[in-house]
């Protein structure tokens, strides 16, 4: 069997979505995933924390999800990015906003990286 | 018989779906990705197919983690507009050709590619945006879809060379139709983009440019490529690219490269490459 992944050569700045990160991220993508009905949306809308407390979430969770800190959802609880690109309807935050929080830039600063940042 | 006369490579960058449906085809910076699919609308148009046959993955619009298929058809009448979580888009309910997916999908499975079955399936962003950009759909598409969808969000993936024969499979299959169908093939996603850690906007276009050259000249070059390589060349994301090898896979090795571009004006590398079947 070829090896697909070399496990030892780790890519900077990268996350790769596996087992082992779904299975830490089941929770909260799952709870991403809800977005995906406009109910939910109108119910986190209406009242995020008893939308949360509908959903088994961890404190970190929940705390990253008030402080909108998408890096934190995805590099350390597990989130997958099209998942808790769905919270963008409710949060106002589209992709550039949480790639720039990725990198630790502002919006601004991330804008500026791209040849043609009006096809967005 | 049905015949496979053409296949796409294209990005699927949702982006492009919202900038669509918000009329901005002809703001500076879209145009260029606007305007590069309308040779590719008009030779489709000349081929008139019956069928498109879609390889594109689900982005958590009708599939998830809880059960996520390696491999997936649609069998179904209409595939729906799905909802990712900004609403559906405006756009018609796709029709499907349900005895010709379960004739693929027969098929496939005795040749030992195991297809999981789906028989209700909205459709999303990886499927949308092809079939947006390269067919007219007001009031309705002109072609009947076989939606395929590969993992390639929850490692692991396929291997790049499974892909390819997948590919080899449905042309088979797609051979083996009493009906006087034609087919196009897409493959789509990519191509360089990594939407995850510090690495966020990774692009490579010298590789882009290069996949480019070698699906359309020397696909098994390509199918050698492990996740890992793809991972560290092109990011996280670029392994997208495999399911354009399931497209190469189905045509044959006598093509005309009918249209190419390439445009990477934000995240990703978008590619397109029109392959037609001279026989
Ligand atoms: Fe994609």
């Amino acid at each position: 069997m070829a090896a697909q992944r070399d496990k030892s050569r780790t890519i900077p700045g990268t996350t790769i979505f596996d087992g082992v990160e779904s299975r830490k991220g089941y929770r909260i993508n799952k709870f991403a995933m809800s977005f995906t009905k406009p109910k939910n949306r109108e119910a986190f809308t209406a009242d995020e924390e008893a939308y949360m407390d509908s959903w088994s979430l961890s404190e970190q969770e929940r705390q990253f999800l008030r402080d909108r800190d998408y890096r934190g959802l995805i590099e350390e609880c597990g989130g997958n990015i099209y998942m808790i690109m769905k919270l963008g309807t409710c949060t106002g935050h589209g992709l550039y906003h949480v790639g720039a929080q990725l990198r630790g830039q502002t919006f601004k600063e991330f804008m500026a990286t791209r040849t043609a940042s009006g096809a967005r | 018989m049905a015949k496979v006369v053409g296949g796409i490579g294209t990005s699927h960058v949702p982006s492009i779906g919202k900038a669509y449906d918000m009329g901005q085809q002809e703001e500076p910076d879209w145009k260029p990705v606007f305007d590069t699919y309308k040779p590719v609308q008009k030779w489709l148009a000349d081929l008139k197919p019956d069928v498109a046959i879609v390889v594109y993955n689900d982005h958590g619009s009708s599939m998830f983690f809880d059960k996520y298929p390696t491999f997936a058809i649609g069998a179904a009448d209409t595939y729906p507009i799905g909802d990712e979580g900004w609403g559906p888009r405006p756009l018609p309910a796709v029709p499907g050709n349900p005895e010709f997916s379960w004739h693929l999908a027969e098929e496939l499975v005795y040749n030992e590619f195991d297809m999981t079955v789906c028989q209700e399936l909205s459709v999303e962003h990886g499927f949308l945006v092809p079939m947006n950009l390269c067919f007219p759909h007001e009031p309705n598409w002109p072609v009947k879809t076989v939606p395929i969808a590969v993992n390639v969000i929850q490692h692991p993936l396929p291997t790049a060379m499974r892909c390819y024969k997948l590919g080899q499979a449905i042309r088979q299959a797609v051979e083996a139709c009493e009906d006087d169908l034609r087919v196009v093939i897409f493959g789509t996603g990519g191509m360089s983009h990594q939407l995850n850690g510090t690495r966020f906007g990774h692009l490579n276009t010298a590789f882009d440019n290069d996949f480019l050259d070698k699906i359309e000249t020397d696909p098994l070059a390509l199918t050698k490529l492990t996740h890992q390589e793809i991972m560290e060349e092109a990011g996280a994301e670029a392994v997208e690219l495999i399911m354009w090898l399931t497209m190469r896979g189905a045509l044959s090795d006598d093509l005309t490269r009918v249209h190419r571009n390439y445009y990477a004006p934000m995240t990703t590398g978008m590619g397109l490459i029109a392959l037609e079947e001279n026989a």
